[in-house]
């Protein structure tokens, strides 16, 4: 896993609310084998109109946001476990979610990728969705080692994992470390037999 | 101190825990299917890592799985891949697989309970997020991501930090017409999609005591919907005769050793939960949706509340719905029958109940669609078979089906579905499609009737 330390982009504004898993990558296209080519089908059914053409009115088609940080809606990543949406997101290019709400499950696969989700609360998404319209220039940067979220008009603190924050920056992950547990992993399963 | 059922469970499987970080846990049962788990068996090989302990290990194929000819060759190339995918791995791998074919295959919701692999007290995963309806056995169970589920395999555990505890209480009576689904659906709307974030929810109360095993899987499968990674229900007699006798329960002295253990799985009295809601069995109605995710509920006489933001009018106007109206009368094409949360036996003794010697309306294309070759076994040996058939309902083959649309059971853009499954997220059913939510009762009279209607007048 690549090392995330600090990152700084222009954002991608999708201002909508409970973004559910199958609006991510709806489920026909979860029949790929591989981990690559999820990206093409990121958001497919809100990216392109059901003949086939871009949808111009939405924000990933929208060429003045040509960022790599998401800002998304309250509970982003809602519904259906599929790590499949967190593949689309970090195989279209972005890197960073921010959002005032994510789904446990959507979180845990973001952070086993590589990709971070950044909750902050809803008076700083609210600025920020507004700084970003306003000006799509604007630029955000996220610093994981002192946990904050900046732009030119706020700048707030976030929490995350002590453990998944140390795998981040260190560019390991929680196989690595439960690789190294198999001893006590066995040790374990010959006192559970007993119960 | 006083410990929850969850507590118990869990604090009996924590290998070790990391100061200030998460815990190690240990995984009883892994089941598998073959749309999460593929690029977890690449990883394990591209780690040059081993599959930990294959025995406890279950796979069977049902997402994209066709529910017509299953006898033949697969014909979409990438369904057809991917589950040709899962049959090597288990193949190399050494892992028990119940494919198309086999009398065990079926959703994996479903054939883990019937088999007697879900047992109370267990740690269950799988990529899936309705996982959590092992809960009813009073089992940890949760949905997780493809790097977990490689992750499980290499190590039989996860690293997790614990959650936070919610407790739901529903006592008192049920009125007539008002089925375990009615209650979960009613429970989403009432807290939201998102009340349980963060945390594992108890159902406790009488309703749930009275509950059938099937119900309880039924309210257990949705806690996903408000947001929880699982919800459980404290093992008690009722759970024990379920388990009892099913084909990978323990027998005999092991079995009774066991039920004591799993008796001592109660919540303590007096223990606290970070958050607990009560709930009166009288104020439930029979349920259904009318947006886009599944908080979005009202009681069937109902009226639509009040919009009040830009992602409730998106949801209404993907509906085709207007602020404020009834969906009583509302004409519906497509009713279909069946997914992780209702397609047991139960739910179609209850549909063929309602529909024997009645026809469905001329408009209504009718799936029934079983969890599993076992439930097609009782369908048949009990004359449901007859009674659907007669009534104008397609029997299909076992799957998941029309409940995410990944194999040829799709609902056309624009049209109604009452769905007995568990999301009405946008496009779900296929692209464009609308989904209503409900009780497999509740849609079994809509497809009589051919509109929404009020059906508890009906009832005896």
């Amino acid at each position: 896993m690549e090392k995330f330390i600090s990152y700084t982009d222009t954002v991608v504004p999708l201002n909508i609310a409970d973004v559910d898993t199958d609006q991510i990558i709806p489920a026909r296209f979860l029949k790929s084998t591989d981990k690559a080519g999820f990206g093409d089908n990121l958001f497919r059914d809100w990216r392109y109109n059901a003949d086939g053409s871009l949808n111009n009115g939405f924000p990933l088609n929208d060429t003045r946001y040509s960022g790599t940080i998401l800002v998304a809606g309250d509970n982003f990543g809602c519904g259906s476990s599929r790590e499949h949406a967190a593949w689309a997101i970090a195989g279209y290019g972005l890197k960073v979610i921010v959002s005032s709400f994510f789904a446990d499950i959507f979180k845990g696969n973001s952070l086993n990728n590589g990709l971070l989700p950044v909750q902050v609360s809803p008076d700083f998404l609210a600025k920020l969705f507004e700084a970003t319209v306003a000006d799509p220039a604007t630029a955000v940067t996220i610093n994981l080692e002192e946990q904050s979220i900046t732009f030119i008009g706020g700048k707030e603190h976030f929490d995350i994992d002590p453990y998944k924050k140390l795998c981040l920056i260190n560019g390991y992950d929680d196989m690595d470390f439960l690789v190294s547990r198999l001893d006590a992993i066995a040790e374990f399963e010959k006192k559970q037999a007993v119960l | 101190m006083k410990k929850t059922l969850f507590d118990k469970v869990w604090d009996a499987h924590v290998v070790e825990s990391i100061p200030n970080g998460p815990s190690v846990l240990y995984i009883d049962k892994h089941l598998i299917h073959e749309v999460t788990s593929p690029q977890a068996f690449s990883e394990l090989e591209e780690r040059g890592l081993k599959v930990f302990r294959t025995e406890r290990i279950v796979a069977t194929a049902d997402h994209n799985t066709p529910t017509k000819d299953q006898h033949l060759p697969i014909k979409d190339d990438m369904s057809r891949r991917q589950i040709e995918e899962l049959t090597l791995n288990c193949e190399k791998n050494g892992i028990t697989f119940y494919g198309l074919g086999h009398p065990y295959n079926g959703i994996v919701h479903v054939i883990a309970p019937e088999l007697g692999i879900t047992q109370p007290g267990m740690t269950i995963v799988c990529g899936d997020s309705h996982t959590s309806t092992h809960g009813a056995f009073g089992t940890i169970a949760f949905g997780i991501g493809t790097s977990q589920v490689a992750q499980v395999f290499a190590s039989q555990c996860l690293l997790l930090e614990k959650p936070k505890s919610l407790r739901v209480n529903v006592n008192g009576t049920l009125k007539k017409g008002v089925t375990p689904k009615d209650v979960i659906l009613y429970i989403i709307a009432k807290l939201g999609t998102n009340s349980g974030t963060g945390y594992f929810c108890e159902y406790a109360g009488d309703v749930f005591e009275e509950m059938s095993m099937e119900g309880r899987m039924t309210v257990c499968n949705m806690s996903i919907e408000m947001g929880a990674r699982g919800g459980l229900i404290a093992p008690d007699e009722t759970t024990y005769a379920y388990v009892e006798g099913r084909e990978f329960a323990p027998k005999g002295a092991e079995f009774e050793k066991k039920k004591a253990y799993w008796d001592s799985l109660k919540t303590d009295e007096g223990a606290e939960f970070d958050k607990e809601y009560t709930i009166a069995a009288e104020e439930i109605g029979p349920m259904i949706t009318y947006g886009t995710n599944p908080g979005m509920g009202i009681k069937i006489t109902d009226s639509l509340p009040k919009s009040d933001d830009a992602s409730a009018e998106k949801a209404l106007a993907y509906m085709g719905f207007t602020g404020k109206q009834s969906l009583l009368g509302q004409q519906i094409n497509y009713v279909f029958i069946g997914s992780c949360t209702n397609s047991r036996i139960e739910d179609f003794r209850q549909v063929a109940d309602y529909i024997k010697g009645k026809t469905k309306a001329g408009n209504i294309t009718a799936l029934i669609v079983p969890g599993s070759q076992q439930v097609v076994k009782q369908i048949e040996a009990e004359g449901l078979e007859k009674i659907f058939t007669d009534a104008g309902f397609e029997i299909r083959e076992p799957g998941c089906s029309a409940c995410l649309a990944m194999n040829e059971d799709k609902i056309p853009a624009g049209e109604y579905c009452v769905s007995t499954s568990n999301r009405n997220f946008e496009g779900r059913q296929g692209p464009g499609a609308r989904t209503i939510l409900a009780s497999p009762l509740t849609a079994a009279a809509i497809a009589i009737e051919g509109k929404i209607i009020d059906y508890t007048q009906n009832l005896n």
